[in-house]
């Protein structure tokens, strides 16, 4: 196979070339290095660093070259610009933090890497909404993401820079956060695989905090095998840097859905699984295309087996307001550290204190961020707390407590992740209102600590990716894994290309 | 016919009962304390990083302590072990399960722009603070003590035009302990803090050193006619010095009492006091607070406390100054005051107990520890731990008065000695200076004997019914014994010959 075939390959089978010693690690970061130069316009990179990836590489063919065999090994990855490196610069997508250079590496950072971790090699850093912030990209600091699919298209948020990356096939996987869908969203906007696996399944050590009692990193990858080989090294208990941090330990998700499938035999490998349909992801707020697709999908689970049973979350509409009180309320006094006087951008000229407060914040804050902050401060405030934040912390006990009734009723919960295909660059740039709306079928999951996922589930208007939404019971990672992977051993919409790239 | 019941809670129905302390012209003096002790944990309450004192700036601060992005905090279970202890010593109830919750406000030396503190679910709920103000025994009871990380410091004299920040400080574990306004006067405020001092330095849980900040007491005080509604309050900040703290409140006081009376209303305000003019002046005023945003932290679960971590704490908790006072009591029958004095520290606590054990002689040992050693240990400035006469020598010496081997006098003679070195062997120094008493009868007679009829006036003078006589031949007696007889016997002897 020649180099130029790389780029098409999964994790699973990079690794097993790298294992057999038919290519180096060099010569696969190399190669996709390559790519990322020669796709630059896509704007998926904030940082790139051909010497230090190439070190990495090294070391990694230094492991291979001592005989070690570990899943991930050499394969390269790029991490979303919220997670820290020592390596890379970390700006959050933020002008707040131009230039920063982290002393540390978040643990998923570390787990993953080849100094200490599983031996993957970094490729740089990916472009994301400014502290995570957007569902379009579009609140970069530096630049938007482009659709691979459609470069006048958005490729979703937060993770914008991740999904766009692997989509193009620019990394054969990346990290991405999500707090109120940001890694669903943009996998499903870009036809790719991504999981949110339940809160604290992975360390939070090293995320830049957006919202920390909804953050979780998570993988993206073109397939479920990819993403279980990843998240099987990311997950797992950091107790002495992230106290909400599971005390379980990880799975080798991706040895037990290979054996899981091996087991199975004939036509029907999901016989016995119940899908539930919450009635309220299937109304008249999910536009044809996204609901006609994500149904046909549906259909495909039936024939391996599955049962369909109808479900209610009856507050998904109160998630967004629920939503949109607490994240920006934790990101208030989150981003309260950026105040320019440790590090990050301080104003260059000021009064007094307060003076350079302001104009170090006001300047160096985008105005997505601006506007939560305000949001948030303004729920917290004396005489608002019990009316906003109190009783968006009781909705959401709400919340949780009608995803237990539902999974009474059912192993698995599935419907849209997105109301809409992909959408042209700034056509909703000054409408706030209409992100968030847009949220709708992510945020009730994240507000529950549910683990949920997107699957590419066909195509819909103009030919852009639909993805399907996955939602498993608390630690049910390797299950939704699972299911997926049938899907895909079934289909082939995770194998579909855009063209061009 | 309906009425309004009073609120719960309220300021009366709390004081119902206690008394009104002294009035200053006129006016009632009420106290409240919250005090912010250090505690003597090796790391942070929120990272690993050193809390040791004095070390160069921001040498001693992690990436949690300069709130790098991405850092986070994690509990130092040693810190809680420290409130735990704390609340047991004051009869508290340790919270089965309390929240860590985000007191949000902008400031160069506060890196994540909030404190983690405890707000609404403390560690530490109730509990009382109980001691002697003079013979008057006082309960001051507390609102609660929680668990909070102390801030980095601003340093403004070393740049010109600039501030520098130290963030060694920041992370610091400390347990805020808040009182009810129980106080009556600046002498009771005092004792209690004292008390308070003694607690948490005789548990461990906090070194007790004022200087350097790791206990700071904030005193809220007001005044008010007795019987009228509570005045307004103004919090006096960073009393580091029980001399300060006494001087603050009493000019606070004063200074409120004078407005009062020129018709001037208190303004609630935070307010320092100047240890050089000996006053307080305002810093803010409630125009000013901040809205601090609390809410809890989602970075840090509600911290669970077992019942079984609380037993085990219990079980292993060396004995109280309260309780160890009540033992002295009943076991030694010391008077209170003795037994109030000698555990004021666990030090010389302990070096009171090995003298009476090696004397059996308690009430002498207590003389001795509370007197003379401790005059001697006063005058060169010294803790009990570095006395130059161990516990064994002193309860030896108090032996050898016991059983009438040497006078009183003699024996203040022999711990000289010790304490200079010039003998380490109590036997050995008495012999060595001559100073056991005379213990013969026979010769101490022959010698009343020759001073009674060298001083035929005195004996008249004695059977006319003259007691300074009587003490003149006593003082005769010993003189020509040179002070070996012992006085109860030579009482004894005079009185039998004269009688």
């Amino acid at each position: 196979m020649s180099h130029t075939d790389l780029h098409d390959l999964s994790v699973a089978q990079l690794a097993a070339k790298l294992a057999a010693r038919e290519v180096s690690s060099v010569e696969v970061t190399q190669h996709f290095l390559g790519r990322i130069r020669q796709h630059d316009s896509l704007g998926a990179f904030l940082a790139t660093d051909a010497e230090i990836s190439l070190a990495q590489a090294r070391a990694a063919d230094a492991r291979l070259a001592a005989g070690e065999r570990t899943p991930l090994l050499g394969v390269p990855l790029a991490h979303k610009d919220i997670f820290v490196t020592r390596d890379f610069p970390t700006t959050a997508g933020s002008k707040m933090l131009e230039n920063y250079r982290s002393p540390f590496d978040a643990t998923v950072v570390a787990r993953l890497g080849v100094s200490s971790g599983a031996g993957m090699v970094s490729l740089g850093k990916l472009n994301c909404d400014e502290f995570a912030m957007g569902s379009g990209n579009d609140n970069s600091a530096w630049k938007p993401v482009q659709n691979p699919w459609d470069t006048t298209r958005v490729p979703g948020g937060s993770s914008g820079g991740s999904a766009a990356a692997v989509a193009a096939r620019l990394v054969p996987a990346a990290t991405g956060t999500d707090t109120g869908g940001s890694i669903r969203q943009p996998a499903a906007l870009t036809g790719i695989t991504g999981i949110k696996p339940t809160y604290g399944r992975c360390s939070r050590y090293g995320m830049v905090a957006f919202a920390s009692s909804l953050d979780q990193a998570g993988p993206m990858a073109r397939s479920a095998l990819d993403c279980a080989l990843l998240l099987s090294s990311m997950a797992g208990p950091d107790p002495d840097r992230d106290s909400t941090s599971l005390d379980l330990p990880a799975l080798d998700y991706a040895t037990d859905l290979i054996a899981a499938s091996a087991a199975t035999t004939g036509t029907t490998p999901l016989k016995g699984l119940k899908i539930g349909l919450p009635t309220q992801f299937f109304g008249a707020g999910c536009s044809a295309d996204v609901l006609k697709t994500v149904r046909g999908a549906l259909a495909e689970f039936e024939k391996l087996g599955a049962t369909l049973v109808d479900v209610s979350l009856p507050l998904t509409e109160l998630s967004i307001p629920v939503y949109y009180v607490i994240a920006p309320a934790e990101a208030s006094s989150n981003l309260s550290r950026f105040d320019g006087v440790r590090y990050g951008h301080r104003a260059a000229a000021y009064t007094d204190l307060t003076d350079m407060y302001k104009k170090s914040r006001s300047e160096g804050f985008g105005d997505e961020v601006t506007r939560r902050i305000m949001i948030g401060t303004y729920v917290l405030s004396h005489g608002y707390y019990d009316a906003y934040y109190l009783k968006a912390q009781k909705i959401r006990r709400l919340i949780a407590e009608d995803f237990q009734k539902a999974f009474a009723q059912c192993d698995i919960i599935a419907g849209p992740v997105s109301p809409t295909v992909a959408w042209k660059i700034g056509e909703k740039s000054d409408d706030p209102v209409a992100n968030y709306l847009a949220d709708i079928y992510t945020l009730s999951s994240s507000l529950a600590g549910l683990p949920g996922m997107s699957v590419p589930a066909g195509f819909g208007e103009g030919g852009m990716p639909v993805g399907l939404q996955l939602i498993g019971n608390y630690f049910k990672e390797a299950q939704l894994l699972g299911t997926a992977h049938q899907f895909q051993l079934a289909t082939d919409w995770h194998l579909r290309r855009p063209t061009g790239i | 016919m309906s009425q309004t019941p009073p609120p719960v809670n309220s300021f009366a129905q709390m004081q119902a009962g206690r008394p009104t302390g002294p009035l200053v012209q006129g006016y009632e003096v009420i106290i409240g304390f919250e005090t912010h002790t250090q505690l003597t944990t090796q790391s942070k309450i929120f990272s690993r990083a050193s809390t040791a004192f004095g070390a160069e700036p921001n040498t001693q601060a992690s990436a949690v302590d300069f709130a790098l992005p991405g850092a986070l905090p994690v509990m130092n279970k040693g810190a809680v072990q420290r409130a735990i202890e704390f609340g047991l010593a004051v009869n508290a109830h340790i919270a089965e399960s309390s929240v860590f919750a985000r007191k949000n406000y902008f400031y160069p030396d506060l890196p994540k722009g909030y404190q983690i503190s405890q707000f609404e679910i403390p560690v530490v709920q109730g509990g009382t603070v109980e001691f002697f103000l003079g013979d008057e025994k006082k309960a001051v009871r507390l609102v609660r003590a929680h668990l909070e990380e102390d801030a980095g410091k601003s340093l403004h004299e070393d740049f010109i035009g600039m501030s520098g920040i130290d963030l060694n400080r920041a992370g610091t574990p400390l347990l805020e302990i808040v009182t009810e306004p129980d106080m009556r006067s600046s002498a009771e405020a005092v004792a209690y803090a004292k008390e308070l001092h003694k607690i948490v330095t005789w548990i461990g849980i906090c070194d007790g050193n004022m200087q350097e900040g790791s206990f700071r007491c904030d005193a809220n005080v007001s005044v008010r006619k007795p019987g009228a509604e509570l005045g307004t309050r103004r919090e006096i900040k960073n009393l580091n010095s029980f001399k300060f703290m006494q001087q603050a409140i009493d000019y606070e006081v004063r200074w409120q009492i004078e407005q009062l009376e020129d018709g001037h209303a208190i303004q609630q305000a935070t307010v320092l006091f100047d240890p050089d003019t000996g006053e307080t002046r305002s810093m803010r005023t409630k125009e000013d607070a901040a809205d601090y945003r609390y809410f809890p932290d989602p970075d840090l679960p509600p911290l669970v406390i077992s019942r079984e971590w609380v037993e085990k704490t219990r079980a292993e908790m060396s004995e109280l100054p309260r309780v160890m006072a009540q033992r002295f009591v009943s076991d030694y029958s010391l008077p209170e005051y003795d037994a109030g004095q000698l555990t004021q520290s666990k030090a010389v606590a302990a070096y009171f107990e090995a003298v009476a054990a090696a004397s059996q002689q308690p009430k002498l040992a207590s003389n001795w520890v509370m007197g003379e050693l401790s005059r001697r240990l006063n005058t060169e400035d010294k803790g009990i731990e570095l006395s130059a006469v161990s516990a064994r020598q002193l309860g030896q010496l108090i032996s050898r008065i016991a059983d009438g081997t040497i006078s009183n006098n003699a024996a203040r003679q022999v711990f000289d000695a010790l304490w200079t070195g010039e003998g380490s062997d109590v036997d050995a120094i008495i012999e060595a200076k001559g100073l056991k008493q005379m213990s013969d009868t026979g010769e101490l007679e022959k010698i009343i004997d020759d001073v009674l009829a060298a001083n035929a006036k005195n004996v008249d003078e004695v059977r006319a019914g003259n007691a300074k006589a009587f003490n003149a031949l006593v003082g005769q007696t010993m003189k020509a014994t040179k002070g070996k007889a012992n006085p109860a016997q030579v009482n004894e002897l005079l009185k039998k010959k004269l009688g």
